[in-house]
């Protein structure tokens, strides 16, 4: 990283686009965000007469409503535009879509889609600040923030935690976009999985690479990703049973001590156990919880910056 | 020559003006004639009437003289992998355009893929092509047909009366022939007819939907890789077929070290296989796809370093025998998507000797003339002769600024398309002046303007 930490750039599409102060700055604003939600007026008025512009090409729940919430709480008006129904269905290629609906000077564009890359392409081809809300299976980076958000609220800090990333790696994109957050604020980090589902030359992340949970024991966090049942079909794992029998997270295999994360939405019974996730170390609620505050404060440092305060209190 | 009278025609171009000019003092690389300095080269009536000391040559009044000092006269570079996406995408490229940018980089000749829409399958669709180059090309093309109808892998084409009708060989690039069999059958009827067989080498089973190599970078992307044992494993199976068979057949666009050792080993076995690798792939490497830029998006893709030099050093030892563009231009609406979404190839007919030039020759990876020798070498893969600069020679020849840098795309581009992986790029060398079959294929702009060409 460059001279300039603890700057934060115009766009964020990938967790390369963030030093570790760079992190640490976002995760403090979200700290003061996450005072805001607790009122019973949850408002402030930071972005208003600002449009954000939710561009969502592929399913999701917990990201669409948490950015939207996000811009809302900051008093931003939002566009949300889902491909169902839009022109997109029409056939519109992405670059014309980005570039109508940057005519209406939207301040930040917030993109979803199931190609790698587009989000990038997107911040070309618009004046707006372009937040990327995953990208094929390249990254999620506000995912990554929430979780090491949620992460440092219960350790204190991710320096030499041992945290564990179990499952389907191959598909990841949270997988790929908390390697590099999670490394970047001093953890180390281990990927496992069925060795169809790691990639070769993951270690090139910066981690480590098993196939098996021989050694989950070592973990101070179980970070579980979520099994999709089309891998079967692809002949990743021969069945949903053997993947289970050897990769699901279960009360059995979790110490007392070890702290459990999942992304959502979960496969009960697949690649965690029912016990496993209402146990009290599973922070899954705490991770949907922090994404409200993680993204007002994304939104909050790309398009205001700097004097901070005064606008939260 | 008996034998050339019975075989038809298979290089097609307008014809033009003989070429009357003289190119006085270049220094004159071609490494089949010896030649390596200084010397005036008299174009008369389209071919090589003279080589001489410099200064030497005087020539008749209506005889144009280029002064070339400084500058270097090769041989016309041929380019025996070329998409000019006609008949059916003339909006890609057509043959005017595509072979207008063959001659911007140097090209004499080159041959054109069947996967066209309709693909060349069938001698009414070659016949007609032909048709259309004789009035329009303006370098000579030779076309491949393909091995199977509509390159669907099932049936074979009918590969006799497509020699008949000027077929140089047979490919279904773009795909690979995935039956065994099937390749086996059309190896067994190339007795038949002759004709290489041109190999796209890739196992879809191995490539399933990847989009770009398969290693640290794809890891790191969340994209979908292509491995290298893709390519080698069909090398492989294909280098045995042709041996059984005895059969002649050359491998497309080589990428991979594995491919090289493949090939290597074939050769070794007594195979009669040949290879040609892009100057794509000899130049960049999976590295620049993190940018995620569509431009870096090809079949086979750029892989790494290790590749890259490993194609170098068998282009260098003549293992791999020629080197080839797969200029395969896309128009910029298909392009400017997410790179998973883009169409694979790239533009390299422009760029092909000043990439390099400037990536392999100044930093002394390989030599001037080993990559003129290679980039004509194509020629006679496909038994079509060599342009050679020597007395009596029909003139192929292409003047080169070696010390002229240029950003490639500043100008726009002859093709058609704009997709070139080197858009962007400051490259040392520019083409000059290219002369194809005795006519002048292009002629650069400013040399015009600065007063060179001069009566």
């Amino acid at each position: 990283m460059t001279a300039s930490a603890n700057r934060i750039g115009r766009h964020l599409i990938s967790i390369d686009d963030l030093d570790r102060a760079g992190i640490e700055r976002i995760l403090d604003r979200a700290e003061s965000f996450a005072e805001v939600s607790g009122r019973e007026i949850k408002k402030v008025p930071a972005l208003r007469g600002r449009t954000v512009v939710n561009l969502f090409y592929e399913a999701s729940t917990r990201t669409s409503s948490s950015f939207e919430l996000a811009a809302k709480r900051l008093s931003a008006d939002v566009v949300s535009i889902r491909s169902a129904g839009s022109a997109v269905d029409k056939g519109e290629s992405l670059k014309d879509t980005v570039q109508t609906l940057s005519a209406y000077d939207p301040a930040a564009i917030v993109i979803r889609s199931p190609q790698a890359g587009a989000a990038q392409l997107v911040a070309g081809w618009t004046p707006a600040s372009v937040i990327n809300a995953g990208d094929g299976k390249h990254e999620h980076p506000t995912q990554a923030l929430l979780d090491v958000f949620t992460l440092r609220r219960r350790l204190g800090s991710l320096d030499g935690a041992n945290i564990w990333i179990v499952g389907d790696v191959m598909h990841s994109r949270v997988a790929r976009s908390n390697i590099l957050a999670f490394t970047r604020m001093g953890a180390s980090v281990t990927v496992a999985g069925p060795p169809t589902l790691i990639p070769r030359h993951i270690e090139a992340l910066g981690c480590q690479a098993s196939t098996t949970l021989d050694d989950l024991d070592q973990a101070d966090v179980v970070y579980v990703l979520r099994m999709q049942n089309e891998r079967m079909r692809e002949s990743y794992v021969p069945t949903l049973r053997e993947y289970a029998a050897r990769y699901q997270v279960s009360g059995r295999r979790l110490n007392p001590g070890q702290l459990l994360m999942h992304p959502g939405p979960v496969n009960r019974g697949i690649e965690l156990s029912a016990d496993a996730i209402d146990s009290p170390q599973a922070l899954i609620g705490a991770q949907v919880k922090a994404g409200v505050a993680v993204r007002m404060a994304v939104l909050y440092e790309l398009l205001v910056g700097s004097p901070i305060l005064a606008a939260v209190a | 020559m008996s034998e050339q009278a019975m075989t038809p025609e298979r290089l097609f171009y307008r014809p033009g003006q003989p070429a009357e000019v003289l190119i006085r003092g270049a220094h004159v690389l071609d490494p089949r004639s010896d030649l390596d300095g200084a010397h005036d080269v008299l174009v008369r009536e389209g071919r090589i009437a003279e080589i001489a000391e410099p200064g030497s040559v005087q020539a008749s009044s209506d005889t144009k003289t280029l002064e070339a000092n400084g500058k270097h006269l090769l041989p016309g570079f041929v380019d025996p992998h070329v998409h000019l996406r006609t008949p059916g995408q003339e909006y890609k490229e057509d043959l005017e355009s595509g072979t207008a940018a063959a001659a911007a980089g140097g090209f004499c000749a080159i041959i054109a893929m069947p996967n066209t829409a309709p693909v060349v399958d069938e001698a009414p669709v070659l016949r007609s092509l032909a048709e259309t180059a004789r009035r329009e090309a303006k370098v000579p093309v030779g076309f491949l047909a393909s091995i199977t109808k509509g390159l669907d892998g099932q049936e074979l084409t009918e590969m006799a009366e497509l020699r008949d009708a000027g077929a140089l060989g047979f490919t279904d690039d773009g795909k690979p022939v995935v039956s065994g069999g099937m390749l086996r059958k059309a190896l067994q009827y190339q007795r038949l007819c002759g004709g290489v067989i041109a190999l796209h080498e890739e196992d879809p089973a191995l490539s399933g939907d990847g989009v770009m190599h398969e290693g640290a970078v794809s890891a790191r992307l969340g994209l979908a890789g292509i491995p290298s044992i893709s390519e080698s494993t069909m090398i492989a199976r294909d280098s045995a077929l042709a041996l059984y068979e005895d059969a002649r057949v050359h491998f497309q666009h080589l990428s991979a070290v594995e491919s090289v050792h493949a090939l290597e080993a074939a050769k070794a076995a007594g195979a009669r296989v040949s290879g040609e690798a892009t100057p794509h792939h000899l130049t960049l490497t999976d590295d620049l796809v993190r940018t995620l830029d569509s431009r870096f998006k090809m079949n086979p893709p750029l892989r790494t370093e290790t590749d890259r030099r490993a194609l170098a050093e068998a282009i260098d030892s003549g293992l791999i025998e020629c080197i080839a563009t797969d200029h395969a231009p896309h128009a910029s609406h298909e392009k400017e998507v997410p790179f998973e979404q883009a169409p694979m190839g790239t533009t390299g007919l422009e760029t092909a000797f000043a990439s390099l030039y400037t990536e392999l020759v100044i930093p002394g990876e390989l030599e001037l003339g080993v990559v003129v020798e290679r980039l004509t070498a194509g020629a006679e893969l496909y038994g079509l002769p060599t342009p050679r600069i020597a007395p009596d020679a029909p003139a192929n020849l292409c003047l080169v600024d070696l010390e002229a840098r240029w950003e490639v795309g500043a100008e726009g581009y002859v093709s058609r398309s704009s997709n070139c992986c080197f858009h962007g790029r400051t490259l040392h060398g520019r083409v000059l002046l290219t002369v194809a079959a005795g006519q002048i294929a292009h002629r650069r702009r400013l040399l015009v303007e600065a007063g060179a060409l001069s009566r």
